[in-house]
């Protein structure tokens, strides 16, 4: 029963594929076709980072994560965060795991969110494609904005769920 | 493509030291990588299947037609569009740069791609799972606020 839940999005995805591609054929190729493509993009990167992520809980010790992004690490800490999520690849919900990982280990809750909230947004590779087709100013622009804002949100949730650990988010659970 | 080689040579020449070094501990390692990935297949494949059932049915042309009107509640529509869709960075970029040749408002255009990246309703159940509740709400009417606010300055600075 609980893996059925588990899957319970996909099987409901999957019966819609099977309804699109019976009784609307061009649309039912259309979106089996754009899952395939996806996913061959996802499982090409999803193993290095999670390996990655394994590797960073058995060896990097708790007290280098504190240091680095911990609650005493201040401005180093957030440029830090920000600095490793810039160089992220794949959709946000990768970094779900990392940033999970990292609060694990110490990371100041603000930092966590300032790296999901940069994942999400200014990673170079997407940047690098918004500047292609969006252009310089538009791109630039963005990023200055967004990166203070990024920023602000992690201070703000910090101050909403009301602690700088991580026992502010297992709690609200 | 560039980018995936050096993660992959990243993560090999991590895991070879690694393994060099305590062999024990780096079977620990894969064996929690094989768990993670294990937990997110699930919401994974659903999460990637939507994609592709919104791709079909909201087809880009269907959200080019949301553009038409430069009204309050055509900028609020978009906006929606934005947060609740999940469109690859590969296909709306394109979208959003054929929105504006097409002639689309800028801000429009900017609200469109800042809720996109901002707010993702659609993996908020995963989100939940990772780091509860309360946090996933805010973290995401903060970022859909100041979504807003940046596209708006975007648009007055720009045009």
């Amino acid at each position: 029963m609980k893996t059925v839940k588990k899957y319970a999005l996909f099987i409901l995805v999957a019966a819609v594929d099977i309804f699109l591609r019976w009784h609307y054929p061009a649309k039912g190729v259309v979106a089996i076709k754009s899952s395939m493509d996806y996913l061959e993009e996802m499982l090409l990167f999803i193993p290095p980072i999670f390996v990655l992520v394994g590797l960073l809980d058995v060896w990097v010790p708790r007290q280098i994560v504190e240091r680095n992004v911990g609650p005493e690490s201040g401005a180093r800490g957030v440029a830090l965060s920000i600095l490793v999520a810039t160089a992220a690849a794949g959709p946000l919900y990768v970094g779900f795991p990392v940033a999970a990982a990292l609060l694990k280990k110490g990371c100041r809750l603000a930092n966590a969110v300032i790296f999901l909230g940069t994942w999400a947004t200014v990673k170079i590779p997407m940047l690098m494609m918004e500047i292609k087709f969006m252009g310089l100013p538009f791109s630039l622009l963005r990023l200055a904005l967004t990166l203070p804002a990024v920023i602000g949100t992690g201070y703000l949730l910090e101050m909403i769920l009301g602690s700088k650990r991580t026992e502010a988010v297992k709690e609200h659970r | 493509m560039l980018f995936n080689i050096f993660l992959y040579i990243l993560a090999v020449a991590a895991l070879l030291y690694s393994f060099r070094r305590d062999r024990q501990k780096t079977k620990k390692a894969l064996k929690m990588a094989w768990n993670s990935f294990l937990n997110m297949l699930p919401a994974m494949l659903g999460i990637i299947g939507l994609i592709g059932v919104i791709l079909a049915l909201v087809p880009p042309e269907v959200i080019a037609g949301l553009f038409g009107s430069n009204s309050p509640f055509g900028i609020l529509l978009i906006s929606l569009a934005g947060a609740v869709t999940l469109i690859p960075a590969f296909i709306a970029f394109p979208l959003a740069a054929s929105l504006l040749q097409a002639g689309a408002g800028l801000t429009a255009v900017a609200i469109f791609i800042t809720t996109l990246l901002m707010v993702g309703i659609v993996t908020a159940p995963l989100e939940v799972s990772f780091f509860g509740r309360k946090f996933t709400l805010w973290r995401n009417a903060l970022g859909f606020a100041l979504a807003l606010v940046i596209s708006a300055l975007m648009g007055v600075i720009l045009q």
